[in-house]
């Protein structure tokens, strides 16, 4: 096959990541996929719900028309269209095509795939595999990918971690340095092109739904050398997960999918058992607030209302929690539409929700950000794209449930033809080559070494801590300009005292220390975009919410945000939304969607 | 999963005894370490906070323990241990249900990176061998509507979950090393050769299997249904396979 001797470099080998793995191997080229963790433990496994595609079998008139129209108006409007229209249309084939890679999707009586409901629409949509659909569709692809690596054309490198890119004198990516976890040896590999496919940066919150290897850490480090970061500020907090010690564990939305309710006792204080608390005396507040959608409005609508609701004394207990309740629906049908879901709360809670109500609270789950791409998921660094979470396309100011991950499938579908027509096209360095290699090497090992050697008395630990406290507290759900400005400052003072922490491993073998580290550092100048984008965006829309200014403002802010790095700070400007597709109207959830369309 | 009575009072100190080894060269030591208890503790927790301040219950500084862990909600199988005495994931390992001192060991079947890091690529080797994914045309667009039975399916689903952590090596008697390809290939062999396309290539699969140190190699224990922490009928699955083997052994030589 003809390959030129083409090399694609892949980081992160999630469902974005091996789509592109998948569709280059099948067009013959050489593909180096690099993965923190071996790829089929990366963090799609926790998509739990199902995936999106309008097929329309249920006889309910829903379109691909329709399922985009959700999404840019789910969205509020801050999506670029023609992208999430392209992923809406592709999102059927998505669906058949695992179905014939083997994922077992849950069938209809007739045998056909069967689909269920989701938030903010009012069709069934989703496709699903029991409750843990994202797991069954990464280890198809992560078996379609095993297959090209055993015909040698994709080499994994697991276990392995870039630091950064390797940029020539033009600002033309030519590939990466990674570094090897057990060794801590630094490596640099040449690639006509890289995809970047590294999912989200939840741990820049402490504590949220995602992975523990979801720092957004080699994202940063393309910002830092000059990718553009988009859309920072837009942060889903998704309304329903299970508060743990160690992370926020997350309770899907195919439960409400599938006609759970979200109640709280109607009497402030009532701290009777949930079975012993009379119909009458709950309060459904989603139902009542928004009658039209219920309980599956969109995640920033539930979440904020939850959080109302708490914030009111109004909470189970008092405390920052209420019920998801799932105990009036027949106890087969939960365990075969929702069993791995309900084991996870029994697990590491202790009840079983077949008989209990839930009890949950709004966690840090999915960022709308990302690295700024075009339609064919380039970033603005030639050679460079992006895809999945990492990029900030489609979900404009907040993602639907069931769309991440066939908008993860899609970006890698779309990334790989762009990165081999990019490859073909290109003219190699040739005897310059090793030059910029050693010097991008160098510097990489220096700032291991200096890392590796000062010694001082802060804990990387505890910065981490008090980071992700800040931004949980701060830069979530609701936001207000003075603790913006007040977290930024923290921020500041985290990046002075991170000059003074020391790695408190003297056995760098497989040490877990500087990676820390390192992902610390590149954390810290995220956070930082995310926060001061919320700063300087003075208006509510989507997930993110500020009370001194409630209402969406198309006339000042209806542009996405972007964010470049210099050496003081991260300097904003702000692009125009393609809205060329569907004009711009009131998100209004209270009532159904043609009202809202006729207004 | 069988959860142990609570104590009525809880322990104020969670006490930790931890199987470490610095090196793949080095000899395996046991260190202890003590962390003040809190409730809803897991075992990543504990970790995390010895982690933070790496001082054993000496009150001698030392290295920090090192394992791996990612999604934390027991699905992506990164975190297994051996968690007094058995093998399963940190995550979901509650100290509430442990008996003190709660004793961590690596794996012991899998080459010993450190500390509490095992080597579990020859797992995904395994698969590779037994050819598990179902051999289709392309990714192109295709109309197809295969129709299942949703009780296939079902059954299907159960083998899918297999999160490839090792449990059920770990506890296999037959399994030393890297020879026997063990319970879960076995299960990736059933949950494709049920699949309409990836019946296609059944012969290959079970030509896979009845290689040496293939299905013949199960002794019959059933510890693996014990310990796979996702309940997959794995013994089923061997059963299912032997069967399936038999026949097509019987068939070969019928033919031939």
């Amino acid at each position: 096959m003809a390959s030129n001797g083409m090399k694609i470099a892949i980081v992160g080998g999630g469902l974005a990541g091996l789509a592109a793995a998948m569709k280059i191997a099948e067009a013959g080229h050489a593909v180096d996929l690099f993965s923190v963790v071996p790829v089929k433990r990366s963090h799609s496994v926790c998509a739990q719900g199902a995936i999106n595609g309008a097929v329309n079998t249920k006889g309910e008139g829903d379109s691909t028309w329709e399922h985009f129209d959700d999404t840019v108006y789910g969205g509020d409007f801050l999506a670029d269209q023609p992208p999430a229209k392209a992923m809406c249309e592709m999102a059927p084939s998505i669906i058949y095509l695992f179905d014939r890679m083997g994922v077992p999707f849950s069938r209809t009586n007739e045998g056909l795939l069967d689909f269920r409901r989701f938030g903010g629409t009012k069709h069934h949509r989703t496709a699903f595999a029991g409750a843990s659909t994202g797991q069954q569709l990464l280890y198809a692809l992560d078996e379609q990918v095993r297959r090209f690596e055993v015909q040698g054309k994709v080499r994994k490198f697991e276990h392995w971690e870039m630091m950064s890119l390797v940029l020539d004198d033009h600002q033309v990516c030519r590939g990466l340095i990674a570094m090897d976890l057990q060794t801590l040896e630094l490596k640099a590999f040449p690639a006509d092109a890289v995809i970047m496919a590294t999912g989200g940066p939840g741990l820049i919150f402490g504590k949220s739904t995602n992975s523990m290897v979801c720092t957004g850490s080699a994202v940063s480090a393309c910002y830092q050398q000059g990718a553009r970061y988009a859309n920072g500020e837009f942060i889903q907090v998704h309304p329903t997960s299970i508060p743990g010690e160690d992370k926020l564990r997350l309770m899907s939305e195919s439960a409400r999918g599938e006609g759970g309710r979200v109640w709280v006792p109607r009497n402030k204080g009532d701290v009777r058992p949930p079975s012993s608390i009379p119909e009458k005396e709950r309060l459904y507040f989603l139902e009542e607030q928004y009658p039209a959608y219920g309980n599956l409005v969109p995640r920033d609508i539930a979440t904020r209302a939850i959080f109302q609701v708490c914030l009111e004394g109004m909470g189970i207990g008092g405390q920052n929690q209420v019920y998801l309740d799932l105990t009036h629906i027949p106890a087969e049908t939960l365990d075969r539409k929702l069993g791995a879901i309900l084991e996870i709360y029994e697990m590491f809670v202790g009840d079983d929700p077949r008989h209990v109500p839930m009890r949950i609270f709004p966690g840090v789950h999915y960022s709308m950000g990302g690295l700024w791409v075009d339609y064919n998921q380039r970033t603005n660094i030639p050679g460079l794209l992006a895809a999945g979470e990492c990029d900030f396309s489609i979900h404009g100011a907040n993602r639907l449930g069931a769309n991440s991950l066939v908008s993860c499938v899609y970006g890698g579908f779309i990334a790989a033809p762009a990165a081999i027509e990019y490859a073909k096209n290109l003219q190699r360095n040739g005897a310059d080559g090793s030059r910029i290699y050693d010097q991008e090497l160098k510097l990489q090992q220096e700032i291991n070494d200096k890392l590796i050697k000062q010694s001082g008395d802060e804990n990387q630990y505890v910065l981490h801590q008090e980071m992700g406290k800040w931004m949980t507290d701060n830069v979530t759900v609701v936001r207000y300009n003075d603790r913006l400005k007040e977290t930024d400052k923290k921020l500041l003072e985290l990046m002075d005292r991170y000059k003074r922490i020391s790695i408190n491993d003297s056995n760098l073998w497989a040490t877990m220390a500087l990676p820390h580290a390192r992902h610390l550092a590149n954390m810290l100048e995220l956070a930082r975009v995310i926060t001061l984008g919320a700063l300087n965006r003075n208006e509510s829309r989507g997930a993110h919410f500020k009370p001194e200014f409630p209402d969406r403002d198309d006339e000042n802010f209806l542009k996405t945000t972007i964010a470049e790095y210099s050496g003081e700070g991260p300097v904003f400007s702000y692009l125009p939304v393609d809205i060329s597709l569907i004009k711009p109207r009131k998100r209004d959830y209270s009532k159904g969607k043609t009202e809202t369309a006729k207004v | 999963m069988s959860a142990h009575p609570r104590t009525t009072t809880p322990p104020k100190t969670v006490e930790i005894h931890i199987r470490r080894r610095a090196n793949p060269d080095s000899p395996q030591y046991w260190e202890q370490f003590e962390i003040p208890y809190r409730p809803n503790l897991n075992i990543i927790s504990c970790l995390m906070e010895i982690q933070k301040n790496p001082v054993n219950k000496a009150g001698e500084r030392t290295t920090p323990p090192v394992w791996h862990m990612n999604c934390l909600e027991q699905v992506c199988g990164i975190c297994t241990m051996i968690i007094n005495g058995r093998a399963r994931q940190s995550c979901s390992a509650l100290v509430d249900n442990l008996e003190q001192p709660i004793r961590l060991e690596p794996m012991s079947k899998f080459p010993n990176v450190r500390d509490l890091i095992v080597d579990r690529s020859q797992m995904f080797d395994h698969l590779k061998r037994v050819d598990a994914m179902v051999e289709f045309d392309g990714t192109y667009h295709l109309v197809t509507r295969p129709r299942m039975i949703q009780d296939d399916v079902q059954e299907r689903y159960a083998y899918s979950r297999c999160m490839t952590c090792g449990c059920c090596l770990e506890a296999c008697p037959q399994y030393e090393g890297d020879h026997y390809i063990g319970p879960q290939a076995i299960a990736q062999v059933r949950l494709f050769n049920m699949h309409p396309s990836g019946a296609m290539n059944r012969t290959d699969r079970l030509e896979g299997i009845m290689q040496e140190d293939g299905i013949t190699n199960c002794g019959n224990a059933q510890n693996c249904v014990k310990a796979c922490p996702m309940n997959i009928p794995l013994t089923r699955a061997i059963y299912e396979e032997n069967r399936e083997t038999v026949l097509h052994g019987l068939l070969g030589w019928l033919k031939g």
